[in-house]
């Protein structure tokens, strides 16, 4: 009883454990049913590759329409907005010392408009010192408003209120591209910028890196009497309701055909700058410059030159010393790049002197030495420390500067 | 006087016929001269994803086109791309080899200032500039005073160039 149990037992778990051979062969699907499904899978892989080559044939065809319907659109006729642009610049000054003050010295604004390819408009409004109005600090000016027409490739002609082409700062003074929060004093007090008349000019390109500059404009009328007689910057007339007898010629040579150097000259005649008074005084400007800046290790290295000298021709100018007025200045600098923007360290010197024909003591000198900051190329925060020495102590004014500017 | 009339007027004829020609080389001629004679035909690169973010920072503006048409044999890649200066487009052929700027040239320049920029006086100094990190170039550009948003707008085209050129080389 108890083997017949065992046995029992026994073949019921041996057919439970082990499939026999015939068993596993039926699990699998046969060679045959394997062949079909491979041949499946071909077939659609097949139909996927078509389909595939036929979305990219369709996406291709997509991107040229696309493109098709872009360069139309841009060769309609655009409107006279399309072809106005707008920009601008403004500076923000605090002066310690014994100045004290805090002021928006400049706020710009461009406007300029393309006629067509060959003739253009461009012109410059100026707010000065916040508010302007009788009594108020600030003045309300047209600084350039001209009519540029192309003639020819390298060659154009300029009708219109102009930035005479003198000096470095006299037509690039956007607060972004020079050093120290105020202008330069030998720029200001000499040349005298900024500048500006009414007149025709015409410039171009002469080869070989060479440029030149010709302009006939209204000329300065400097007062004949007083503490300023025969002062230069005292002679800008701003070609405001302007004195026109007597205009004047300017003439620039430039040379920048080294990446990053630019090295020009410039001669300007007027005949009588006093504009027809009994103190006829003919007179010739010559200032020349070099404004460089290099690449030089992880940044750029700068040099700023630049000398000026005016001859007034008149008896009345040379009693006052006058005849001879001049300035010069040299500007090292050295600017890199910072993870928040590109960081700059500038030392200027000046000298300058409204009233070089006499012996007595009138030469201005002025150091600085400061930063600039830029956070993007076109916005700049400044700081520079001045040390004056004038020939009166009263003129002179050791401070701090610090300085706000953008453009665009 | 009469002298200088005439003077005046021997000028004026001699610049008159010329018109503002500002095609300073052909697209198809600076293609010659890249590849030698034989230009392979134009591939394109699909601006999509990551490519559209780089070449939007790079620009600081949409790159405007849905894929940027190139050429490319033996390593080397062709690059022919606009960018305004300050109103007007600078079209620029680049070339990229081995990722390091080979050529640069100003082919259709109109704006009405900035002149220096075409010459290669001041394209010769990208030769060999190469992207660093945050797709910078490898060296700091001498500008053009009187040419700053000209020389600006070349400069990000180079990058630019340099960029596609990087994804280009990536893809391969």
């Amino acid at each position: 009883m108890q083997l017949n149990k065992k046995l029992r037992i026994g073949v019921l778990a041996a057919t439970m454990t082990v499939p026999t051979g015939a068993a596993l062969a039926d699990d699998l699907p046969s060679r045959e049913e394997m062949w079909k499904v491979i041949q499946a899978q071909q077939a659609q892989i097949s139909e996927l590759s078509r389909k595939l080559t036929n979305t990219e044939e369709k996406v291709e065809a997509t991107g040229e329409a696309v493109e098709t319907i872009a360069a139309s659109g841009s060769t309609a006729t655009p409107g006279w907005w399309q072809r106005t642009s707008i920009g601008g610049y403004g500076e923000l000054h605090y002066n310690g010392g014994k100045t004290d003050r805090i002021d928006f010295h400049r706020f710009v604004l461009f406007f300029g408009h393309e006629f067509n390819e060959d003739v253009r408009f461009f012109s410059e409004v100026e707010l000065e010192h916040s508010v302007a109005g009788e009594g108020q600090q600030g003045e309300v000016e047209l600084e350039q408003a001209f009519l540029e027409f192309d003639l020819g490739e390298y060659h154009a002609l300029r009708a219109g209120v102009q930035l005479i082409p003198v000096g470095i700062l006299n037509e690039t003074h956007e607060p972004p591209t020079f050093y120290g929060v105020e202008r330069n004093q030998v720029e200001t007090n000499i040349i005298p910028t900024t500048w500006w008349e009414a007149g025709v000019g015409i410039s171009g390109e002469l080869g070989e890196g060479f440029s030149y500059d010709l302009m006939y404009h209204s000329g300065l009328e400097v007062p004949t009497t007083g503490g300023n007689a025969f002062r230069i910057r005292s002679g800008r007339q701003k070609v405001a309701n302007a004195d026109a007898r007597d205009g004047a010629t300017t003439g620039r040579l430039s040379w920048t055909g080294l990446a990053g150097v630019e090295v020009a000259a410039t001669v300007q005649y007027q005949e009588d700058l006093t504009q027809g008074s009994a103190q006829e005084t003919p007179a010739v400007l010559i200032e020349g410059h070099i404004d460089a800046q290099r690449a030089f290790g992880p940044g750029t290295i700068g040099f700023r030159a630049l000398g000026a000298v005016w001859d007034l021709d008149s008896t009345a100018a040379t009693v006052l010393g006058r005849d001879e007025q001049y300035g010069w200045y040299v500007e090292p600098s050295y600017r890199f790049g910072t993870d928040w923007g590109d960081l700059g360290f500038f030392a200027q010197y000046a000298e300058w002197d409204n009233a070089a024909g006499d012996s007595t003591d009138s030469v201005f000198s002025q150091t600085r030495v400061g930063a600039n900051f830029w956070p993007t190329p076109d916005t700049v925060f400044k700081l520079d420390y001045q040390f004056d020495d004038a020939p009166t102590a009263a003129s002179e004014d050791n401070r701090l500067n610090i300085g706000l500017g953008y453009q665009f | 006087m009469r002298v200088t009339l005439g003077f005046i007027s021997l000028w004026v004829v001699s610049i008159l016929p010329a018109q503002s020609a500002e095609v300073f080389q052909e697209p198809n001629v600076f293609l010659s001269e890249v590849f030698a004679n034989s230009v392979p035909d134009p591939s394109f690169l699909w601006l999509k994803g990551e490519i559209k973010e780089a070449a939007r920072n790079v620009l600081r503006r949409d790159a405007g086109v849905l894929r940027q048409r190139y050429w490319h044999a033996d390593g080397r890649t062709a690059w022919i791309l606009d960018e305004i200066g300050k109103t007007q487009p600078i079209t620029t052929g680049i070339s990229i080899r081995n990722g390091e700027v080979e050529r640069v040239q100003i082919l259709i320049y109109r704006e009405s200032h900035g002149w220096e920029v075409r010459y290669p006086f001041f394209t010769d100094q990208f030769r060999g500039m190469t992207l660093r990190q945050e797709n910078e170039l490898s060296s700091r550009v001498d500008g053009i005073s009187g040419a700053t948003l000209s020389v600006r707008a070349i400069t990000k085209l180079v990058r630019l160039a340099l960029l596609y050129d990087a994804f280009v080389q990536q893809e391969q």
